[in-house]
């Protein structure tokens, strides 16, 4: 029995979080949010890329590494612990297990083998599936997509979209087509990236095993939110560990902060908060893929759950910076607002915890 | 990550559950006098809880790894099987072995630190539920800042003679032995002045005033030395090594007071009563307020099972960094398991409220009971603020608050 990473997942977050540290810098990050250095985003994305990170969870015919989900959730750890401006999610988790799920033999070798050769760049918009807003929603009929998708994941640099419609049915869709519009949205977070797609009779195609069962979709966002708590995890780490070193260093009083028992009351609990995640998040995306009957419920958890801590988290540490801690310059609203982003987005937490409870009965 | 256990142990579990089996609905004859363990089922077999202790060691199920010569069953130390031996009991209808203070703090300390003559005297007795003991450390000031006690022994000839007062001391009142801290070198600094001594409660000079607490039970003491003397070889560890003594049994009782498992069986308990108490003709799990604070309630017992699952992994596997892990279990998991029982107050609302034997009370009236009793294990054994200054302190690394002139 062993309950943790192994040796090769340790290694390749290293590497990610490395990779990070030399080229997702404060600055770096400052001016991708800032919008004025257009190339660096892509850059930072590319050297992911030269990492495999596309490739994680394609299967080995298809020539990709077909590792588990465990293995991209400590990737996304090291993205949410290093604000990384890159897309992840869409691409290269909730996409390969859409594809996989849904796909016919031939989707298949069609998608999943042009995801690993980094020919296809895909965003998804299932938001609608989960949580309908407004008059928001898509409709297929005579093999055309009407209607708007909003907070579409990764979309405006991708190739491909999957979009899902209020049943769960998934469609492949040409994201460079002259019948769809994409609006980037602007959200606090300016890490990632969030768009509205207006489809006008735009052509699509249906992954094939979406259109009698929910299962692909639900497996896709079970998978997108485990990455997403394990986002908000790493960018929790990040802000623990900026708030206590700051509360050693920083004097009032005569004395470090840190020394202050409110301070180290706000730290000590923060820690205590965010250690079970580790496991939750851990634990949900290893039963993903090894043990089907406690899937949902440690999905829908984890998401609910970190989300939960992570705001508490977000707040505190920023608490403990003081007024330095409210700056733009700092920079730590970041990951503040990162963790903002990951709560809403694929389920919000009541709307999650709903969900769970659904599973049990 | 590989959560299987392997074919070995496969087996052991199903061992395990047959024995469950045999013994289901055991209940013992020398009724529920004894604080320190479930007080058993009905319709099952029939036994006094010291044979129902040497049945368990005789078969391994508990004091696995206690030598025989000292009462256990001598095997070799084996975390998995510990681990399937609680969880196949706490699945089943078969009450477990007695817990408290002698079992679960003594009986480690002697086996770490004690004489041989000491684990001769007190391990088997206390293992078959013969020998109960208490934990006479807080004073009355002396709490959080326990190193304070002033409670005083001095060595006369052969004996110590104690003089002093302790309080907060559970299940005194039932017990044969206290084992203690007493001030032995007035002239040491602080820390160094404490010795961990082995009292029969027994001996003249001693008085128990039980102490009602808020749950109305009279769980712990406030206990008196006059002139009381033991013989001088009574003493665990050497003269002023009392506190290097007393730290590592509290790292024993911090982590068994709140297991995550047991708090998932409440989970369960409270959603199935959920599902048959109704509010304005609606079963409560129908309306979406108090199921969403279930839920939310549910998954944090269910990050606190995966964080044990982790623990056990760093215990199989050494080398493995969980110190910050090791840390929050006694807060997390004493403050957890409070949140759950008070949840179910409120859910029940008015009837939340019903105690003891009205009418209308629900599960036994456990909920409020438990509520009540998990502030005082919030309290108990280091509080919720202690713990935070342990954390942040120890594994944050945070500057100590200055110090106190004399303090
Ligand atoms: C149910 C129960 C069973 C117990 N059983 C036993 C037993 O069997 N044997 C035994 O020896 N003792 C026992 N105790 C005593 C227990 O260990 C003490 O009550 C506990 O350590 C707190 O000490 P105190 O009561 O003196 O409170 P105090 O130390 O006076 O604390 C009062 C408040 O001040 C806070 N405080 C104190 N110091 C600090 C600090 N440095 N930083 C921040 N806050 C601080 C505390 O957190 C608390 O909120 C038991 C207590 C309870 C409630």
């Amino acid at each position: 029995m062993y309950f943790g990473l192994s040796e090769e997942q340790s290694f390749f977050q290293d590497n990610v979080r490395k990779y990070l540290e030399e080229h997702a810098t404060l600055d770096n990050i400052k001016h991708i949010a800032n919008g004025d250095e257009k190339n660096l985003s892509a850059e930072i994305h590319q050297g992911l890329l030269n990492l495999g990170m596309n490739g994680l969870l394609i299967p080995e015919e298809f020539g990709g590494l077909g590792l588990d989900l465990l293995f991209a959730a400590v990737v996304s750890e090291a993205l949410g612990g290093g604000a990384g401006p890159t897309p992840f999610i869409a691409p290269y988790v909730m996409a390969p297990i859409a594809i996989r799920h849904a796909g016919s033999v031939s989707q298949h070798e069609n998608y999943l083998s042009k995801i690993s050769t980094n020919e296809y760049c895909f965003g998804v918009g299932f938001s609608e599936f989960i949580g309908k807003r407004n008059d928001a929603g898509i409709t297929f009929s005579d093999n055309v997509l009407n209607g708007r998708a909003m907070f579409v994941l990764d979309a405006y640099d991708a190739t491909h979209l999957l979009l899902a419609d209020e049943k769960g049915q998934i469609f492949v869709v040409d994201a460079r087509s002259s019948n769809i519009e994409i609006v980037k949205l602007t959200t606090v977070d300016k890490t990632r990236q969030y768009s509205e797609v207006i489809c006008k009779n735009l052509e699509a195609e249906l992954l094939e095993n979406s259109s009698d069962s929910t299962d692909p979709i639900i497996q896709a966002i079970d998978a997108g939110r485990i990455m997403l708590a394990a986002d908000s995890l790493g960018a929790s780490q990040t802000m623990i560990d900026k708030a206590v070193d700051y509360a050693k260093e920083r004097k009032q009083f005569g004395r470090a902060i840190g020394s202050f028992q409110a301070v180290k009351h706000m730290c000590a609990e923060m820690a205590a908060d965010l250690e079970p995640c580790y496991a939750l998040v851990w634990h949900a995306a290893h039963c993903h893929d090894h043990s089907p009957e406690e899937a949902r419920l440690m999905a829908c958890h984890a998401k609910a759950h970190v989300s939960e801590m992570s705001k508490g988290i977000a707040k505190k540490a920023t608490e403990v910076h003081g007024g330095m801690g409210f700056t733009d310059l700092l920079g730590l609203h970041y990951w503040f607002k990162r963790i903002g982003l990951n709560r809403q987005i694929l389920g919000s937490p009541e709307l999650i915890r709903e969900e769970a409870y659904k599973t049990q009965v | 990550m590989d959560l299987e256990y392997g074919p070995e142990y496969q087996d052991f579990t199903k061992e395990v559950q047959s024995f469950c089996e045999k013994y289901e609905g055991l209940s013992f004859t020398d009724g529920s006098n004894n604080p320190l363990g479930s007080s058993g089922g009905s319709g099952g077999p029939k036994m006094s809880r010291s044979e129902w202790q040497k049945t368990l060691i005789e078969n391994g199920y508990f004091a696995r790894s206690v030598p025989k010569e000292y009462g256990g069953y001598g095997g070799e130390a084996d975390i998995l099987k510990s681990r399937i031996i609680a969880a196949e009991f706490s699945k089943s209808n078969t009450p477990g072995p007695m817990g408290g203070q002698g079992i679960d703090m003594l009986v480690p300390t002697l086996l770490e630190m004690g004489t041989k003559e000491q684990k001769e005297a007190y391990i088997k007795p206390t293992l078959h539920g013969e020998m109960i003991w208490c934990q006479g450390y807080s004073e009355p000031n002396a709490g959080s800042d326990l190193a304070s006690l002033q409670t005083k022994g001095e060595l006369v000839g052969d004996e110590w003679v104690i003089n002093g007062q302790k309080i907060w001391t559970s299940t005194a009142q039932y017990s044969q032995m206290c084992f203690c801290l007493v001030r032995t070198e007035p002239d040491a600094p602080k820390h160094a002045g404490i010795s961990y001594l082995l009292i029969p409660m027994d001996t003249p000079g001693i008085e128990i005033r039980p102490l009602v607490d808020m749950t109305l039970k009279a769980g712990f003491n406030e206990v008196f030395f006059t002139d009381v003397k033991i013989p001088r070889d009574n003493i665990v560890g050497k003269r002023g090594e009392g506190w290097a003594v007393a730290n590592a049994t509290l790292g024993h009782e911090r982590g068994s007071l709140a297991p995550p498992d047991a708090t998932m069986n409440r989970v369960n308990m409270l959603m199935h009563l959920m599902k048959e108490e109704t509010l304005d003709g609606k079963p409560l799990i129908e309306h979406p307020i108090y199921r969403d604070r279930l839920m939310q309630i549910q998954g944090k017992v269910l990050a606190q099972q995966s964080h044990a699952l982790r623990l056990l992994s760093a215990k199989l596997n050494p080398g493995t960094d969980v110190k910050i892990g090791k840390m929050i279990q006694k807060l997390t998991g004493t403050e957890l398991r409070h949140e759950l029982e008070g949840l179910a107050i409120d859910v029940m609302g008015e009837i939340g409220t019903l105690y003891e034997d009205s009418p209308h009370l629900k599960n036994d009236g456990t909920w409020q009971f438990i509520y009540m009793y998990f502030l005082g294990l919030i309290i108990g054994g280091g509080t919720s603020q202690i713990q935070k200054n342990i954390i942040a302190e120890r594994g944050l690394g945070m500057p100590k608050e200055p110090k106190v002139e004399g303090a």
